[in-house]
């Protein structure tokens, strides 16, 4: 860098008033067939990222992002899967040299010296030596694990009926509807329907939801005298004024929707 | 008219050396495909960082519709995924732009593996890019709870279980990533969005001006 007396700044800037011209260098420095990366080799790569984003394009909308239901901590028959990248790991912590009483050394140990080797990896292959095949130890530990990964992969996925996992945990829509606590039928409601049928009408494991359907309030008051289905007979325990007025707030809650 | 105004801003700021090192250099032959077609797996590098542009940008369109709370992150999700124009693309773009990093991380990281590129003088660039691998998972991890479904939710609490295995800073790490000693709820969501959105994409970024600015000063790795 050029310096000392002389020079010229712009105004009371750092910046030198007198501009060289913008040459490139020659491209007689470099050996072998060279382009300039501006614009030349900048257009292909473009050309190339045009390509790789339609093909991205076409899986994103080939295959649209799963979401499964809202989160349900009570949902004790979920099996818990971490996303692909991390299935070696999960396999891993499944074997019996890995897990319980040895689970330091499946969770820390093993992937600890498998990452920190990887990380130190210029200072345990510090030969001068480039092709892969002068340096067998870097090259084949490397292939042991990229295969061991790819395995431990393969055997987390293969066992997971991937299907129905995403069948049963489709996610539904969420209620719209408000719960008027105050309508006189709450009351009766809470009483008689609410252990089985949720107390947002959403149903539960042994009954249906209550939102959505399209039945009369004299309908609904013979099922609730009379069961339905599965539904058994005799569940709603009141008096008959109660009784319409159950009718009349399960149908209200409907007409909301 | 836009070399003027080149002119006019370069007179002020002096900005030929950084056009210089951004754009102004010589593409070797042995990277170049349209030479030797083999050279293809340089791209992947370059690849790795369209798709963490992609990410950055999709992602920016998702925090205007994204909700971090346990009532509404999965709503504004649903919401988004159903009824938003382009909602689903644009989260579909983040979901596989997620797996597609990784896969060109990988393919990067390999390649330089096999090819030795890591050996003197780059040394501290692959512990750097290592170092982005580890962030990038990390991103993957965070982000995997944001959705608050099934998934997120039982994925995240065996994380904490696996964090809280640790021998001595197990316990602290795992209060550390949940806000909670035991409860996986309200906190660990707003905690995993703040590593997710402000943290971890600070550190790729930090990461990854390192990583260019060394391989613009060392140049790529010669021929095998």
């Amino acid at each position: 860098m050029k310096k000392g007396k002389g020079m010229k700044f712009v105004g009371d800037s750092r910046v030198t008033a007198d501009k060289q011209k913008f040459i490139p260098k020659d491209y007689s420095e470099y050996p072998g067939r060279t382009e300039a990366f501006w614009p030349n080799f900048l257009l292909k790569e473009w050309l190339v990222g045009a390509v790789f984003i339609v093909g991205f394009l076409c899986l994103t909308v080939a295959h649209p992002a799963p979401l499964e239901k809202l989160a349900d901590p009570t949902d004790t028959a979920y099996l818990p899967l971490p996303d692909w990248y991390f299935l070696f790991l999960y396999q891993l912590l499944k074997y019996k040299f890995a897990s319980a009483s040895y689970f330091v050394l499946g969770a820390i140990v093993i992937p600890g010296l498998a990452f920190g080797a990887l990380f130190l990896a210029p200072f345990l292959d510090k030969g001068k030596e480039r092709r892969p095949h002068k340096r067998p130890v870097a090259t084949s530990l490397m292939i042991l694990s990229f295969v061991a990964v790819f395995w431990l992969t393969y055997e987390a996925a293969a066992h997971v009926d991937w299907e129905a996992k995403a069948e049963n945990n489709k996610p539904e829509p969420p209620s719209t509807v408000e719960i008027d606590t105050s309508h006189p039928g709450y009351a009766a409601y809470e009483n008689s329907c609410l252990q089985c049928h949720g107390g947002e009408l959403e149903g539960g494991p042994a009954a249906p939801s209550l939102i959505g359907i399209e039945r009369s309030v004299d309908e609904i008051k013979d099922i609730a005298v009379n069961g339905i289905g599965n539904m058994p007979p005799d569940q709603f325990q009141g008096t008959e004024e109660e009784l319409q007025q159950l009718a009349e707030f399960i149908v209200s809650v409907n007409e909301q929707e | 008219m836009l070399q003027k105004m080149y002119d006019w801003i370069d007179e002020r700021v002096d900005i030929t050396p950084l056009w210089r090192d951004i754009a102004d250099h010589e593409v070797p032959e042995h990277v170049n495909p349209a030479h030797h077609f083999s050279a293809f797996v340089y791209c992947f590098g370059g690849l790795t960082f369209f798709v963490t542009v992609i990410q950055v940008l999709s992602g920016m369109f998702l925090t205007m519709y994204y909700v971090p709370d346990i009532e509404n992150a999965w709503r504004s999700v649903y919401y988004l995924q159903t009824e938003v124009a382009h909602g689903q693309i644009v989260r579909g773009m983040h979901h596989w732009g997620a797996s597609v990093v990784i896969v060109m991380l990988f393919l990067h990281t390999l390649r330089v593996f096999f090819q030795g590129a890591y050996k003197k003088p780059r040394e501290l660039n692959w512990m750097v890019g290592v170092l982005i691998f580890f962030v990038m998972l990390a991103l993957g991890l965070t982000g995997y709870l944001l959705p608050w479904d099934n998934k997120a939710y039982f994925a995240t609490v065996v994380t904490l279980q696996i964090a809280e295995g640790v021998p001595f800073i197990g316990e602290m790490a795992k209060t550390l990533l949940n806000g909670d000693p035991s409860i996986v709820g309200a906190q660990t969501l707003a905690r995993f969005f703040a590593i997710h959105v402000f943290f971890l994409p600070a550190a790729l970024f930090v990461l990854m001006g390192i990583h260019f600015i060394m391989i613009r000063k060392q140049g790529i790795s010669g021929p095998l």
